[in-house]
């Protein structure tokens, strides 16, 4: 495939090119006359809510009336221009904070039902789309926010992620699978979210020519599966067949019947994997003998606007390591967890913290043009740890930069520390929340920053996700120390808990983390707090903390200290997580976020609608 | 009373505008407000602080606070303002503030209550006005007393009564426009939400006419039906979304200026949501 050679300063081109006229109008007028036609009683309730997950609005929690709705941008990629137009949608019609997910989409809350449509006409100004982001649909593509910049990366996967998003939207093979499906592109083996997604890629060159190493049938989730390695190499031009033939098998064979056992790495797991590994590399013949040219021909790997990723790479920079703590300064404590080097000499990519991915329209708005002024490609990236990555920025910038974040607020350290933690939206808007997930993660974020655990270096590569059910959008599953949300009676009164589970990892060697024990909402942040303390007597040497964590749940012994294995651990912690007589400190029984006796209210979830 | 003749070409521009644009009632454009300006024939309103006025003012303006007006708004007072500041019955009346138009929209609700129809918004705020570079002054306008009937007209207004009344009764809405979440919290049972920051945009204070028709349409409201709005505590946000609905077409529309704050106050029901922690998905 040739390759366009562009200026490289040529901000404007990419930012119009790079992620456009992915929205239709005329789906705007359809949702909005559709809105009109279920108040009206004329399109039932099943026939509507069908439509309106296919075009990405969420019934929010317990409240029919407003939507959740989830702008899809494909490999994470969103102009300044888009950004702008967020805010502006998210100002009029939502809360006026929008809300970046853990798979790369934006999302606009209690949207009440008859502005949906006009939201999407806002999107579609500025090229962006709602449609097939939600429902039993191939939802938004992902692409690892380090494509095109990273050190280990053999290729951009970014035109190949977004030409298969472009593939699949809107094509008749996936208006109606028997479940969603996820596809997630990785830059590396170190980053992306290949083995927890029903198709991960990592770019990978054999003979000089560009393939993938494919991995099928992961998933996070009530039951959650590590993907597998489908072939050695999948060469690139056999890479939409490939997914075509996943695509259609799982359409087939998938269980339409139970839902809570439709996703496809249900299917895998009940059918084995080898035989499963088989019927696709069959299916795949038979996609390559019979596709129509047609349908070929909507696969276009486009490298327009990338020539700036083509730049000569430097040799590998260290990071940014010089040591710093809580009383260092400000910027250079930012710079120390915000900001990495690229492959590119010369240039960096900085991490815009956000509190569990929430991000106001003024804070947008500067943003947009914060990127504007110092990304070279002049766009950024939104990443499944809920924040935003800039990219190409060069070192006499950076100062500036971090200046222009700290007037809106936005200059926090430790994005890519332990300290940013991830939630989902949790009881703010979800209706399968048990637990304030949500403002749980900002609890634990504020109260990390300020005890400085940003600058400690041997927490850095750990990670804290948590969810408000089972049901992982949180990600807690592949994260070093994860919560899930629950309700337990305790001391004879209903309590917001979560299950804590140790030793989850993301990228190619992606894990699945193990159970150890259940912690009350109100003791989740002491819980942490008092692991640290654990693992810092007990670690040996320099071990970081996800190293040690790792130790423990293989139950390899050490000579030095106590705590061997899980359940050492439980016991040790066991006096932290112990609560006080419920007359004494009723508090300590609600949920963050409430003044209320907690109560585990949950509705139908329309995941699966 | 006669018009002058400069008063008489004004009505003119006006009608024709009129025929042009249904938004002519509610909102005069800039370009409109600078020539009425040069022909001497409009009463311009400052509703910001009287401090802010005394440093920089649109050209000819007289400073009527919204403060001022809420500190005692019978309508025997109001008059008296009007007339303290030269504007007689048919003098057209142009109000700005520089927020978004909501503190000029209950002022100018305000006189428009009290009798002085020939009331409209300026379409922009004065930071943009001046921000165009349009005319601009520190000297404070004084004008010569003038006469002022009082015909309260009590088709614009609403109280707690009529929004009892309301409720449940087909072809009467009730507009709430405060934010997305104040609404979910609480409001009056059976409320319809049209937040106040639908109805403008970054250049002009309320949208298009045929936008604000299309949300209103979305919303099942009918310019025939019989609207009240009402906000938090003074009537200024709900001022806004009465100026919007007039210009989408609403025919009858009323204002409950003593609003949420009152109707909390005097003890009636209201509607709360407390099974969502939405308030927690609000960045800081």
């Amino acid at each position: 495939m040739k390759r366009e050679v562009l200026n490289y300063t040529d901000k404007k081109h990419y930012s119009l090119k790079s992620n456009s006229r992915w929205g239709k109008e005329e789906e705007t007028e359809i949702f909005g006359q559709n809105v009109k036609l279920f108040r009206k009683g004329k399109m039932s309730e099943d026939d509507f809510r069908r439509f309106r997950l296919q075009h990405g609005a969420y019934g929010s929690r317990l409240q029919q009336n407003y939507s959740m709705i989830r702008i899809k941008i494909p490999s994470g990629d969103i102009t300044p221009e888009q950004l702008e137009k967020i805010a502006s949608m998210s100002e009029a019609f939502s809360i006026g904070s929008a809300h970046v997910s853990t798979r790369q989409n934006i999302q606009l809350h209690w949207v009440q039902l008859e502005d949906v449509s006009e939201v999407m006409r806002g999107l579609v100004e500025v090229g962006l789309t709602t449609r097939e982001a939600c429902g039993n649909t191939i939802r938004n593509v992902m692409c690892s926010h380090f494509a095109g910049v990273c050190p280990y990366e053999e290729f951009d996967s970014t035109p190949y992620a977004k030409a298969i998003a472009r593939f699949f939207l809107r094509n008749p093979v996936c208006q109606n699978l028997p479940r969603k499906f996820k596809i997630n592109f990785a830059c590396c083996s170190n980053h992306g979210l290949v083995r927890i997604a029903d198709i991960g890629l990592i770019p990978i060159k054999k003979d000089e020519t560009n393939g993938f190493k494919i991995y099928l049938g992961g998933g996070l989730g009530a039951a959650s599966f590590i993907g597998h390695q489908l072939e050695e190499f999948t060469p690139e031009d056999r890479v939409v067949s490939t997914c075509m033939a996943v695509v259609r098998l799982f359409d087939r064979l998938g269980n339409r019947e139970n839902m809570a056992r439709n996703r496809m790495r249900y299917l895998v797991n009940e059918m084995g994997w080898e035989k499963f590994q088989k019927l696709v590399i069959k299916e795949r013949s038979s996609v390559e003998m019979t596709i129509s040219l047609e349908t070929l021909n909507r696969y276009k790997v486009d490298f327009e606007g990338t020539s700036i990723r083509q730049l000569s790479n430097g040799k590998k920079l260290p990071l940014i390591n010089e040591k710093v703590d809580i009383n260092s300064d400000p910027y250079k404590r930012w710079i120390h967890s915000n900001v990495v080097p690229q492959k590119q000499n010369g240039y960096f990519v900085v991490f815009v913290t956000l509190g569990a991915g929430d991000i106001t329209s003024n804070q947008l708005r500067s943003l947009a043009k914060t990127i504007q002024n110092y990304s070279g490609e002049g766009c950024a990236r939104n990443t499944p740890n809920q924040n935003f990555a800039v990219r190409f920025v060069k070192a006499m910038d950076l100062p500036e930069f971090y200046n222009d974040l700290a007037k809106i607020g936005l200059a926090n350290p430790g994005a890519l520390t332990m300290s940013s933690a991830v939630g989902c939206s949790g009881t703010t808007s979800c209706n399968l929340a048990i637990t304030n997930s949500h403002r749980l993660a900002k609890e634990i974020q504020s109260k990390f920053i300020e005890l400085g655990l940003d600058t400690e270096d041997d927490l850095r590569d750990s990670t804290i996700k948590i969810s408000g059910c089972p049901n992982s959008c949180g990600q807690h599953e592949i994260a070093t120390i994860g919560f899930y949300g629950g309700a337990s009676r305790i001391e004879g009164t209903m309590t917001p808990t979560y299950t804590m589970m140790f030793g989850g990892r993301d990228g190619e060697e992606g894990m699945l983390g193990r159970t150890v024990m259940r912690v009350p909402a109100k003791r989740v942040i002491s819980t942490i707090i008092k692991i640290i303390e654990i693992y810092r007597q007990e670690r040996i040497a320099d071990e970081s903390l996800t190293k040690w964590i790792g130790k423990l749940i293989n139950g390899e012994v050490n000579d030095k200290g106590e705590i061997n294995n899980l359940d050492d651990i439980k016991r040790a912690l066991m006096q932290t997580i112990s609560l006080p007589n419920p007359n004494d400190d009723p508090e300590s029984y609600m949920d963050y976020g409430n003044d209320i006796k907690f109560s585990a209210k949950t509705a139908k979830g329309e995941c699966a609608a | 009373m006669k018009y002058t003749s400069k008063e008489k070409k004004t009505k003119s521009i006006l009608s024709r505008n009129d025929r042009l644009n249904h938004s002519q009632d509610v909102i005069t454009s800039a370009d409109m407000l600078r020539t009425l300006i040069r022909k001497n024939s409009v009463r311009v309103v400052d509703v910001r602080k009287e401090d802010e006025y005394k440093k920089e003012h649109i050209k000819t303006a007289v400073s009527i606070p919204l403060a001022k007006v809420l500190d005692n708004d019978s309508p025997e007072r109001i008059v008296q303002l009007l007339e303290q500041n030269g504007i007689s019955d048919k003098i057209p009346v142009v109000v700005y503030d520089d927020t978004f138009g909501a503190l000029a929209a209950r002022v100018a609700w305000t006189f428009q209550y009290v009798g002085h129809s020939n009331t409209s918004l300026l379409e922009t705020t004065f930071a943009k006005w001046k921000s165009y570079g349009f005319e601009t002054e520190k000297k404070v306008n004084v004008f010569p007393h003038a006469e002022h009937s009082l015909r309260v007209n009590n088709e614009i207004f609403a109280n707690y009564n009529e929004v009892e009344k309301a409720k449940g009764e087909q072809n009467k809405i009730l507009i709430d426009s405060r934010e997305r979440l104040n609404f979910l919290s609480e409001h009056i049972p059976g409320a319809t939400n049209l937040p106040y920051t639908m109805l403008g945009t970054a250049d002009s204070i309320l949208r298009e006419p045929q936008e604000i028709k299309r949300f209103m349409e979305n919303r099942g409201i009918s310019t025939n039906d019989e609207v009240i709005t009402y906000c938090g505590s003074v009537g200024t946000l709900s001022g806004l979304a009465y100026y919007a609905l007039r210009m989408g077409g609403v025919k009858k529309i009323r204002l409950y200026s003593r609003s949420f704050k009152e109707w909390k106050k005097l003890g009636k029901p209201i509607e709360e949501f407390k099974d969502a922690n939405f308030w927690d998905l609000s960045a800081e």
